[in-house]
């Protein structure tokens, strides 16, 4: 079985604060970590790839050449092989025109290494931009049946059975082979790397496919140009002002000062 | 595609049982001015089983013309399925733009529709309007809800967007006036590639309604235990509200995930929020900055919590919660 995960590199967004002066976001010095969301679909490879050995995990990620460092994570992890689509005409691409560059690369992968990937894995939204459209898109464009929202899956003959979030519980999904999945957290924390794999994964090459090694893509759907959205606004939210503190002698007056006020403005 | 219509569309969700989900109904109020605006008709399209009362439901709540997909095959959603039926809704009628709830089938239809349309979605709204050139200004939040994007989509059709639940509330209900449309769409069994094997119900997860509650008692790491939640249980009980959490306290084991309002939780918009022991990180305002009133109460006075809060407690929760219990119960008996 072959599997292929998609990953992307993201701002850590507990880390993001707010200048208070010029009300914009502070990034200098935030962190760049791996999505949260892809590391849980990393680690539902390395779990098929822990019963079966034979399954080989290969990763890509869309993003400036620093995004290699998140490939290399995920070698760290299990991953065999790792690969970034980069390039300068790929830059202001909004979802849909990502996923048309990322399928593409993914065609292009499967022609260069012979093989189909059983299963496309991805995070289930990356926590900047929040969309949780990638994943589906991608599914849309190879064609590929999808199930979101999946906690955990095993390879169970023809299929992949997915233990997927509902509102109000969980389903038991059998979806058959080649098929697209995306994670969101599961009751279990996914593993860390060895010194031993981090080591090995830092000299890992990350072979590059960039703009010119896609002849076939079509232009007028990459890019900003090729995006059907565009932000047109952005801005920092309005937060409430000038709230009522109640600090009374002791909690208790505290308590019975806040009743008093909430049933005279008929909240309660 | 071009459009063939100014008509705005809100699809709307239907349970198993054939009634509504609510945010397909809430989404009818924006969706009003919305259809006004752009200069066409308000339609909400049901897909469904045995989903009149969803029809009946969209239509008291203004909706111009419904639209509805009958068939056994819609019983239980599938992304095969509904994604043939929108799409096949779409190319035939041609709307401006549509809008479709933010649930977890939502999310996974909208992009599957989108991209087969070629067309823009934009995700998890909280503010809609429309623009002078009849172009849907869709904001929503990004960076765990730190930054809020208006987005355009001007030259594809139709334009599409996500919303969040519990954004909008639900308009009152008025005279069934609208049209209905039945349309018999039937989807090849071999096309849905897809089966559910098993469903496990979570029987604490059904109990909590939180994107449909009024009122909302919250814990988070203040709490500092799952014993700790029970005096925020006791006054949800007293006040008749459910009973939500932060990621802290639900990362640290002390209550299930249905409960958690935030980023990667439940987005909520009640009538009154109380947050009990939340320091109020971004990702959880996130979640809650729709309630109308909110109340904090926390030992820490520099929390962020009681920047949003129009009704603040610096103090002990384990104290002010029993307190304000027995003034509950004084008058609710």
């Amino acid at each position: 079985m072959n599997i292929l995960v998609c990953v992307k590199q993201v701002p850590d967004t507990t880390e993001i604060k707010i200048d208070p002066e010029t009300n914009t976001l502070i990034r200098q010095g935030v962190p760049s970590i791996l999505n949260p969301f892809d590391g849980y679909a990393m680690e539902a490879a390395a779990r098929i790839k822990d019963k079966d050995p034979e399954t080989k995990i290969y990763v890509i990620s869309m993003g400036p050449e620093q995004a290699k460092a998140v490939v290399k994570e995920c070698i760290s992890l299990g991953a065999d092989k790792g690969y970034l689509v980069s390039g300068r005409e790929f830059g202001g691409s909004d979802t849909l025109a990502t996923s048309y560059i990322l399928s593409e690369s993914i065609k292009k992968l499967q022609k260069d290494e012979g093989i189909t990937f059983d299963m496309i894995f991805c995070g289930k939204q990356a926590i900047d931009g929040d969309t949780a459209q990638v994943g589906p898109e991608i599914a849309e464009q190879l064609g590929l049946p999808q199930v979101t929202y999946g906690l955990e899956a095993f390879v169970e003959g023809d299929e992949l059975h997915v233990h997927k979030e509902i509102e109000g519980g969980k389903q038991v999904i059998g979806i058959k082979f080649p098929c697209l999945v995306t994670f969101t957290k599961p009751s279990f924390d996914p593993r860390y790397p060895t010194i031993k794999s981090k080591m090995a994964a830092n000299k890992a090459e990350i072979p590059v496919i960039g703009f010119a090694d896609l002849p076939d893509i079509d232009q007028t759907k990459i890019g900003l140009k090729g995006s059907p959205t565009h932000v047109k606004a952005s801005f920092v939210p309005e937060r409430k002002t000038g709230g009522v503190v109640i600090k009374e002698e002791d909690d208790e007056a505290s308590a019975k000062k806040l009743f008093t006020m909430l049933s005279e403005a008929h909240v309660i | 595609m071009e459009a063939k219509t100014k008509d705005l569309w809100v699809f709307v969700e239907t349970n198993e049982d054939g009634s509504p989900k609510n945010v397909g109904i809430e989404l009818l109020t924006p969706g009003r001015m919305m259809a006004d605006k752009q200069g066409g008709k308000l339609v909400a399209v049901v897909i469904g089983c045995g989903c009149d009362a969803a029809v009946k439901e969209a239509s008291a709540h203004g909706a111009d013309q419904v639209i509805v997909a009958d068939n056994e095959v819609f019983k239980q959603y599938t992304t095969d399925a509904y994604a043939i039926a929108l799409v096949q809704l779409v190319e035939k009628y041609g709307p401006l733009s549509m809008m479709i709830g933010a649930t977890n089938n939502g999310r996974d239809l909208g992009p599957r529709v989108s991209s087969r349309l070629q067309t823009g979605l934009t995700a998890d709204c909280t503010a809609l309007d429309i623009n002078d050139d009849g172009n849907v200004a869709w904001t929503r939040p990004a960076f765990g809800g730190n930054l809020m994007a208006t987005i355009l989509c001007p030259d594809h059709r139709p334009q599409i967007g996500t919303v969040r639940p519990g954004v909008f509330k639900k308009s009152e209900p008025g005279e069934e006036k609208a049209e209905i449309i039945k349309e018999d769409i039937t989807v090849d069994p071999s096309d849905i590639r897809t089966r559910i094997i098993e469903i496990i119900k979570d029987m604490d997860a059904e109990n909590v309604d939180l994107e449909g509650a009024e009122i909302i008692v919250s814990g988070g790491r203040g709490v500092g235990g799952p014993e700790g939640f029970e005096p925020v249980k006791a006054l949800a009980d007293a006040l008749g509200a459910t009973v939500g959490a932060s990621r802290a306290a639900v990362d640290s084991g002390w209550i299930s995930h249905s409960h958690q309002v935030g980023q990667t939780g439940k987005t909520v918009g009640p009538k009154l929020y109380i947050a009990c022991g939340i320091s109020g990180a971004i990702q959880h305002l996130a979640g809650m900055s729709g309630s109308d009133v909110v109340v904090a109460v926390n030992k820490d006075e520099d929390a962020p919590i009681f920047g949003v809060a129009d009704y603040g407690i610096v103090g002990d929760l384990f104290k002010v919660l029993p307190v304000l219990t027995e003034e509950v119960k004084k008058v609710r008996g």
